[in-house]
């Protein structure tokens, strides 16, 4: 029977590294802090920092007047109250062309974290699959207060990693041109996160 | 030759490259100003953190521990992969992961590839493998987008083009993109940004790197900023992805000690503007065909050496390159490979393999082992001892034995008039060392002599000084 493709490859190198007589390595010490303060103060000003925009509201579908008159992604499954008149809403299924035709697009988020000011999307309810919140230009993102972790331990402890993930910290950027920051390379250029409480 | 081209091939010597580096003033400007910003910089996102030497020796014992499991999390992280519908590939050497990669293209019949910046891929090569198999393989970071178009080489980790300033790239993307642009960084990244949305729309094979991988859910991770990452990780059908088997974390909870480490210590952000997590395939969403090429070259022979192995604790976050004062004077080109600074210094010639190689055994000796890349290094991989060390193999190497060791120093110090006297007053401080009128311990390289006999202590005057002092002046 011929040989599997590449199991010569595997097996050489999972003997070379047996070989290699490693000691086991001591315990980890988790020293350091797993819980931050949180709070939709401290998010709110890590996310600003960023240059990301950033509003906290009690009222989406008020806060979302500002999307009038543009063309604005919206995955299947967002609350219909965010569906405000006034907007080309655009519904999948969707081409890519479509989609980055599209003025915007507007999402909520699995998680949030204060420490870092980042929010986490997963795939889940009304954030749609990844490809939307990466061609339209403008991301409007819906922020629950109770979504708001304290810190990275916090926040990867509520997620489940075999969902695609994708964590985003302000818009785009690039820094390499001398080190100088610009917005909005290939992502969107604007972030803006509504923070409801 | 050697086993693979972690090294570019040409490349002179350490010393014969850096003296030429040094008379660049451009070049030193262009780094003095780029690595002193982002010194500050770290420090400063540092300093927010007051449980950061925790997490250092967490990320140190995480690393550690996959170092000594490295079997197992392997296999682990291939079951993960494969139960998600996604394909493990191994390879034991550059040419083996290259020939990999090239049949995957090819049997997804694609003639050009997207990539996302990776340092595995350098490594190995494999722009110019897939090249010469008919693949173009499109750089989408923007500094890996300035070398390639420049026909250049990288010089750093994670901004590889630190050596050009907004003038310089402005006339390479004038001449290769064809487009008048100005020198303002807005108008370089736009002209960027239109030159690459076109292929990220319509490219179907990726090609990425990995930040991580998790044995116990097999999801991998890339950081980046630009979203030139997600574009690639997620628009076309098929991404193939490769990384080195050191780059394990045994679980999702590990994650979180890296995730904190990592922006602050390369970008010196809290947090890098986006980074993806993927597991195998989702229907529906993102690329429906999923490779995950494994390589070794040089790994697991790194791994055999007791001192040395800890470079494999590295997460390249470069931080290491920002503090080293060797770096700041002579940039990355001087290091001949795509590991430069004080990494590179260590793990260039490991990875090598071979220190008859003379441009990788001159890589030990690139530093002034000021320990400033130990401080600042997030997973505290020790790298003035590790260079030490591996300056020990180098003169082993030299097929010589201890003693000409130390005769090796002696016949530089003696090749030159003024070392050689520098040498004799240090010589004179020696005695004040011996006992006896023996001296019984020497430092490095002396030591290599003086750990098998006794050295007769210098005379108190020496007969250069002496007649220097009496016979000079007539
Ligand atoms: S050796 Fe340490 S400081 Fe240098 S790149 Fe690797 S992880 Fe960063």
């Amino acid at each position: 029977m011929p040989e599997v493709a590449g199991t010569a490859a595997r097996e050489e190198i999972l003997r070379r590294i047996r070989d290699a007589r490693v000691p086991a390595a001591a315990p980890v010490v988790r020293g350091y802090h797993r819980e931050g303060p949180g709070g939709v103060e401290l998010f709110a000003e890590r996310v600003a920092d960023y240059r990301a925009v950033v509003r906290v509201v009690t009222d989406v579908p008020e806060a979302l007047s500002s999307l009038r008159g543009k063309d604005v992604v919206a995955p299947d499954d967002v609350p219909d109250e965010w569906l405000v008149d006034g907007v080309g809403w655009l519904r999948e299924p969707l081409s890519i062309g479509e989609l980055d035709r599209a003025d915007g697009v507007l999402t909520g988020c699995a998680v949030a974290i204060a420490d870092t000011g980042t929010i986490v999307l997963d795939g889940g309810v009304a954030q749609g699959r990844r490809a939307l919140t990466l061609l339209p230009d403008y991301h409007v993102c819906v922020v629950r207060a109770d979504q708001i972790a304290g810190s990275v331990p916090e926040a990867l402890a509520r997620l489940q990693p075999t969902r695609p993930l994708t964590f985003i910290s302000g818009p785009s950027a690039t820094s390499d041109i001398e080190l100088n920051r610009v917005e909005g390379v290939h992502g969107p250029r604007v972030l803006e996160v509504l923070i409801v409480t | 030759m050697a086993r693979n081209p972690v090294t570019w091939l040409g490349s002179p010597t350490f010393p014969k490259a850096a003296r030429v580096a040094l008379n660049d003033t451009q070049l030193r400007q262009n780094l003095r100003k780029a690595t002193g910003t982002i010194r500050g910089r770290r420090a400063a996102a540092v300093a927010e953190m007051d449980d950061w030497e925790q997490l250092r020796v967490a990320g140190e014992q995480v690393k550690d521990d996959v170092l000594a499991r490295l079997d197992t999390l392997l296999v682990q992280l291939e079951e993960s992969v494969t139960a998600r519908g996604g394909t493990v590939h191994w390879a034991r050497d550059a040419e083996e992961a290259n020939r990999i990669v090239l049949d995957l293209c090819r049997a997804e019949n694609a003639t050009e590839v997207v990539k996302v910046k990776s340092m595995a891929t350098a490594e190995i090569g494999l722009n110019e493998a897939l090249e010469a198999g008919g693949v173009h393989a499109v750089e989408t970071d923007l500094a890996e987008l300035i070398v390639q178009l420049g026909d250049d080489r990288p010089s750093h980790i994670l901004v590889p083009a630190i050596h050009r300033n907004r003038a310089e790239i402005r006339e390479i993307f004038q001449r290769r993109m064809g487009v008048e642009v100005s020198d303002e960084p807005a108008d370089l990244a736009e002209a960027a940004r239109t030159y690459l949305r076109e292929k990220f729309l319509t490219t179907k094979v990726a090609i990425s790197g990995a930040n991580f991988a998790v044995a116990d859910s097999g999801s991998i991770v890339v950081l980046e900023s630009e979203g030139n990452g997600r574009m690639c990780l997620t628009l076309p059908d098929t991404l193939i992805t490769v990384m080195g088997i050191e780059k394990l974390v045994p679980t999702w909870q590990d994650l979180e000690v890296f995730l904190q480490l990592l922006p602050r210590s390369s970008t010196a952000e809290r947090m890098n503007p986006y980074t993806s997590v993927w597991t195998g395939v989702t229907p529906g969403d993102g690329p429906q065909r999923f490779h995950l090429v494994l390589i070794d070259n040089g790994r697991t022979a790194t791994l055999q050496d007791s001192v040395g192995r800890q470079a494999l604790r590295c997460i390249r976050c470069s931080a290491c390159l920002n503090v080293c004062p060797v770096y700041e004077r002579t940039g990355g080109q001087s290091y001949g490979s795509v590991y430069p600074g004080p990494i590179g210094a260590i793990l260039t010639p490991q990875l090598v393999g071979d220190m008859h190689d003379p441009q990788a055994a001159s890589l030990p000796f690139a530093s002034s082992l000021c320990g400033a890349c130990f401080e600042v290094c997030p997973v505290r991989i020790d790298i003035p001892s590790v260079l030490t060390h591996l300056r020990a193999e180098v003169v082993e190497a030299k097929g010589r034995t201890a003693e000409s060791v130390a005769m090796a120093a002696a016949a530089w110090v003696f090749g030159s008039a003024s070392r050689y006297e520098k040498a004799q007053k240090a010589g004179a401080l020696a005695r004040f060392l011996a006992r006896d009128g023996r001296i019984t311990s020497l430092p490095w390289p002396g030591s290599k002599w003086t750990s098998s006999r006794d050295v007769p202590a210098p005379p108190a005057q020496s007969f250069r000084a002496w007649w220097k002092e009496n016979r000079c002046q007539k």
